[in-house]
């Protein structure tokens, strides 16, 4: 389904840039995530994807082809970003500017980032320029169930241009931030995490209810209907069924109608906890709803590491600069990255950020320097991302017939000294500027 | 590797039987000789299979071949990269959240040391990520904030062994948006940058009035006019006395052009100088002037948007301000950045184009000047401090984490070491 829409809305993208003429890149060194490094390769795009891949000589560069020179060059798919807030804030701390959490309640699935997706905000062009080309965007973390996810591209004039897939998944924060626990005069429900479980608990449960009110409903009406059709009535069953009026539909509500998905299991719930004991309870009340999910954060469950892995789903790490508790090692937090890929656990790195998505690529790179491969801290951002969110058909790698989201640098992409000298979006050169690039060359005096 | 960790955990054994238990500075200092290091100096470039003889917790020697005697413990670098501890100009971590007295616009009174929570885990992971020194400042509520404190990260040690011996006096002040909101919050003064700046020069002025009474006051005295009464003391204005007086070194909170060129006005207005902008996201605008009045920045690498006064930055503004001759160092101002200052330093590479060196310089021998220390941190020279770390991966990238920390000569913490990898702490103490 998810993928059906990704295909809709690219197909569009693609016939609007039809007759493009095909663009190369030449002589670069591809890392091309799915099928290895190929050095001195070539990668060739055209109408938004890219139609081939591979060896300099093994590829026939087509006779109009606009061909750009990648020696010395890093080639390698656009980064994709497992949770931020691009589009839903522009200054932090002035709240007109924001539209990231609506905090009058905890229950609160029926908000959609798609609502307040801001596609003109400055912090955009600032994110691309470092090669990140895709994001999941969540709201703010302060209620339990905040609203649902969207899936992005970070290019487009337009926010219905950008959203590829409007609702893509829900995040159930259990951190313990959620309570309003602030102090004992502002103390309302749900102080705790008992209240917390109950609440969503129960919020699953009235999900539930409306179900079968309208599965109810359904089932009578279809009766109805299949009564009205019999002929061989006899006249005082149809007296009686005059009686009858014909059934009428329950009440229509939003916020239990936005859990139906995730409860039939359609689409993920994005599972936030940080400690072993906060991530229990909510995987089992991930367990008791028969909920598909991801895990996210996870920070401080270092001691449930096999239990994790146990789970087999994807798990959204870090940020690897969260701050150890007390207790904990220095490299508690920078370790769990490998600590989960040594137990067979799919990872996938997320920046948690805003303003510094950008800087998504220096995660997975610091995750190496306590053991991650560097193929996978690479994947992490790019095809384990992918997959995790059912695009791996059109992202996350450099191979023929998907998106080219393309990214060209002068180095290895990990690193925090590489510049990032061009980023394609659905074949489309983007302009490599910002509003600080701007401020830059102003105050350059160019 | 093996034997080079053998010998290195004897070592170990030696310094840590005297130090856990005693909890005290080592009596004695071990002659350390590193070798085979490339070492980054900061002053006099790199080199390759480089030695430093540490004597008395001080560099003696660097070179490619150093004399140490036959005594001195070798440690075996293995080729790894050695630079000199990062020096942090700007952190707040160790106060238990006693970081403003927001209580009062000015409040130059606080004195840091008197909240400073040595145990403080912040301090260890620093201490990890290859911090050595900090400048422990007030925040940034009040115009006028407190007297700062100066340590290094001998972690597990008490409380005194963490100060920096001599460091001299330094002074938070700040302007913008965080005093206009706290004052103007509870509608107050200041609540507009015009008040900022008002409460500022009232209070210098007091201080002006403060310092010609007791001047009056002495020159009665040294006349032989015995009826002469002492003005009453005051905590207060004494402090801004040696800030007039050039006693205290100013750290200004600061963020956009035009605030920055309105504190340097006042400085002169009243006659003391500014040692370093910090944050100073907007240099890069006036950094002409910055340079000219000989004013440092201490500013983050990429940190943007986080509010009205952050709208402006631009990654390029530590190098941009740099290539205008401004002494430039990139600071944590959290516990998170204290932990990775070489990745923000390295941002700067990729920013405009700093040199190894010079992104180096911001984290070393640049915040040591801020702080007033430079001539005993900040670079790999004899003479100076034994502050160093030895690095697994090429510290300006990605990849680069301390391997070992060592503070005064003595190893203070090692990645390969169990627990948490320190030497002169154990859990449970």
């Amino acid at each position: 389904m998810n993928r059906l829409l990704v295909s809709f809305v690219l197909f569009s993208a693609a016939a609007a840039l039809a007759q493009q003429k095909p663009t190369v890149l030449k002589g670069g060194k591809l890392l091309t995530v799915s099928h290895g490094t190929i050095e001195n390769g070539v990668l060739v795009m055209q109408n938004g994807k890219i139609t081939a891949v591979g060896a300099e000589g093994s590829i026939m560069i087509p006779k109009d082809a606009r061909v750009i020179d990648a020696k010395g060059m890093t080639i390698y798919p656009g980064l994709i970003d497992s949770e931020d807030n691009l589009g839903l804030t522009e200054i932090s701390a002035e709240q007109s500017t924001n539209d990231l959490i609506e905090s009058s309640d905890e229950i609160m699935p029926h908000m959609h980032v798609y609502d307040a997706f801001h596609a003109e905000s400055e912090l955009i062009p600032v994110t691309r320029l470092n090669g990140v080309t895709n994001a999941i965007i969540a709201p703010d973390t302060k209620d339990t169930l905040p609203g649902q996810d969207s899936f992005v591209q970070l290019a487009g004039k337009t926010s219905p241009e950008m959203i590829l897939i409007r609702d893509i998944a829900m995040p159930l924060n259990f951190t313990g931030e959620q309570r309003h626990n602030e102090s004992w005069d502002k103390r309302k429900f749900p102080q705790t995490r008992m209240g917390m479980a109950a609440q969503l608990r129960q919020a699953f449960l009235d999900a539930q209810d409306y179900a079968q009110h309208w599965a109810d409903y359904e089932k009578k009406k279809s009766e109805a209907t299949q009564k009205t059709d019999d002929k061989d009535k006899k006249p005082d069953d149809k007296d009686k069924e005059k009686d009858k009026k014909p059934p009428s539909p329950p009440k229509r509500d939003l916020k239990l109608e936005a859990l139906l998905p995730y409860l039939q299991g359609k689409k993920p719930i994005v599972l936030a906890a940080e400690e072993a004991n906060d991530l229990q309870t909510a995987v089992s009340l991930a367990h008791e709803f028969n909920l598909k999910f991801v895990l996210n954060h996870i920070s401080h469950s270092q001691s449930v590491l096999d239990y994790v892995a146990g789970l087999k789903v994807p798990v959204i790490v870090g940020p690897i600069y969260e701050d150890p508790k007390p207790y904990e090692r220095y490299d508690t937090v920078y370790s769990l990255p490998a600590q989960l890929y040594k137990r067979g656990v799919k990872i996938v790195f997320a920046s948690f950020d805003a303003h510094n998505v950008r800087n998504l690529p220096y995660q997975a790179g610091f995750a190496t320097a306590f053991g991650l491969p560097y193929d996978e801290a690479l994947k992490a951002i790019t095809l384990n991302a992918a997959e995790t969110w059912g695009v791996a058909d059109q992202l996350g790698s450099l191979d023929a017939g998907k998106t080219a989201n393309v990214v060209m640098a002068n180095g290895d992409p990990l690193d925090l000294r590489t510049d990032v000298k061009q980023v394609f979006i659905a074949g489309q050169e983007i302009p490599m500027t910002s509003r600080q690039t701007r401020l830059r060359d102003q105050y350059s005096g160019q | 590797m093996n034997r080079i960790a053998t010998r290195y955990a004897l070592l170990l054994l030696v310094l840590s039987a005297v130090v856990i238990q005693a909890q005290q500075p080592p009596a004695a200092h071990n002659d350390v000789v590193i070798k085979n290091a490339v070492v980054m100096t900061v002053t006099h470039g790199i080199i390759q299979n480089g030695s430093v003889y540490i004597k008395d917790g001080k560099i003696s020697a660097v070179g490619k071949d150093v004399n140490a005697p036959s005594s001195a413990t070798v440690i075996d670098a293995g080729g790894k990269y050695l630079t000199p501890g990062i020096v942090d100009s700007h952190s707040h971590i160790a106060l238990d959240d006693d970081v403003n007295e927001a209580t009062s616009p000015v409040t130059p009174q606080m004195m840091m040391i008197d909240a400073f929570d040595y145990q403080d885990k912040a301090i260890y992971r620093g201490l990890a990520g290859g911090v050595t020194t900090s400048l422990l400042l007030h925040g940034s509520a009040n115009m006028i904030g407190g007297q700062a404190v100066v340590i290094k990260h001998k972690y597990g040690l008490n409380r005194d062994a963490l100060l920096f011996p001599g460091a001299p006096r330094s002074i938070k002040f700040a302007s913008g948006e965080n005093p206009k909101r706290v004052y103007g919050g509870k509608d107050q003064l200041p609540s507009t940058r015009m008040g900022n700046f008002a409460v500022q020069r009232e209070a210098l002025t007091q201080a002006q009035d403060y310092m010609r009474e007791w001047d009056d006051y002495n020159a009665k005295v040294k006349k032989g006019d015995k009826d002469a009464s002492a003005p009453k003391r005051d905590l207060k204005m004494e402090a801004l006395a040696d800030v007039l007086r050039g006693n205290l070194m100013v750290q200004i909170h600061c963020y956009r052009a035009d605030e920055l060129l309105t504190e340097m006005a006042i400085a002169k207005e009243f006659g003391y100088k500014v040692r370093a902008f910090h944050h100073a996201l907007e240099a890069y605008k006036v950094a002409d002037q910055l340079a000219a009045n000989n004013v440092a920045i201490a500013t983050f690498s990429d940190w943007w948007g986080y509010k009205q006064e952050a709208w402006d930055a631009i990654p390029w503004n530590a190098v941009m301000s740099m290539r205008k001759g401004v002494r430039v160092a990139i600071k944590s101002d959290s516990e998170d950045f204290a932990r990775r200052l070489n990745q923000e330093a390295a941002k700067s590479i990729r920013y405009g184009g700093a040199t190894d060196e010079e992104a180096l310089k911001m984290i070393t021998l640049n915040p040591a000047w801020i702080i007033g220390v430079d001539d005993k941190v900040g670079s790999i020279d004899v003479g100076k401090d034994a502050d160093l770390v030895i690095w697994d991966g090429y510290p300006l990238s990605s990849y680069g984490v301390p391997n070992k920390v060592f503070i005064d000569g003595d190893i203070y913490f090692d990645r390969s070491l169990p627990g948490f990898g320190m030497t002169h702490y154990s859990e449970g103490q």
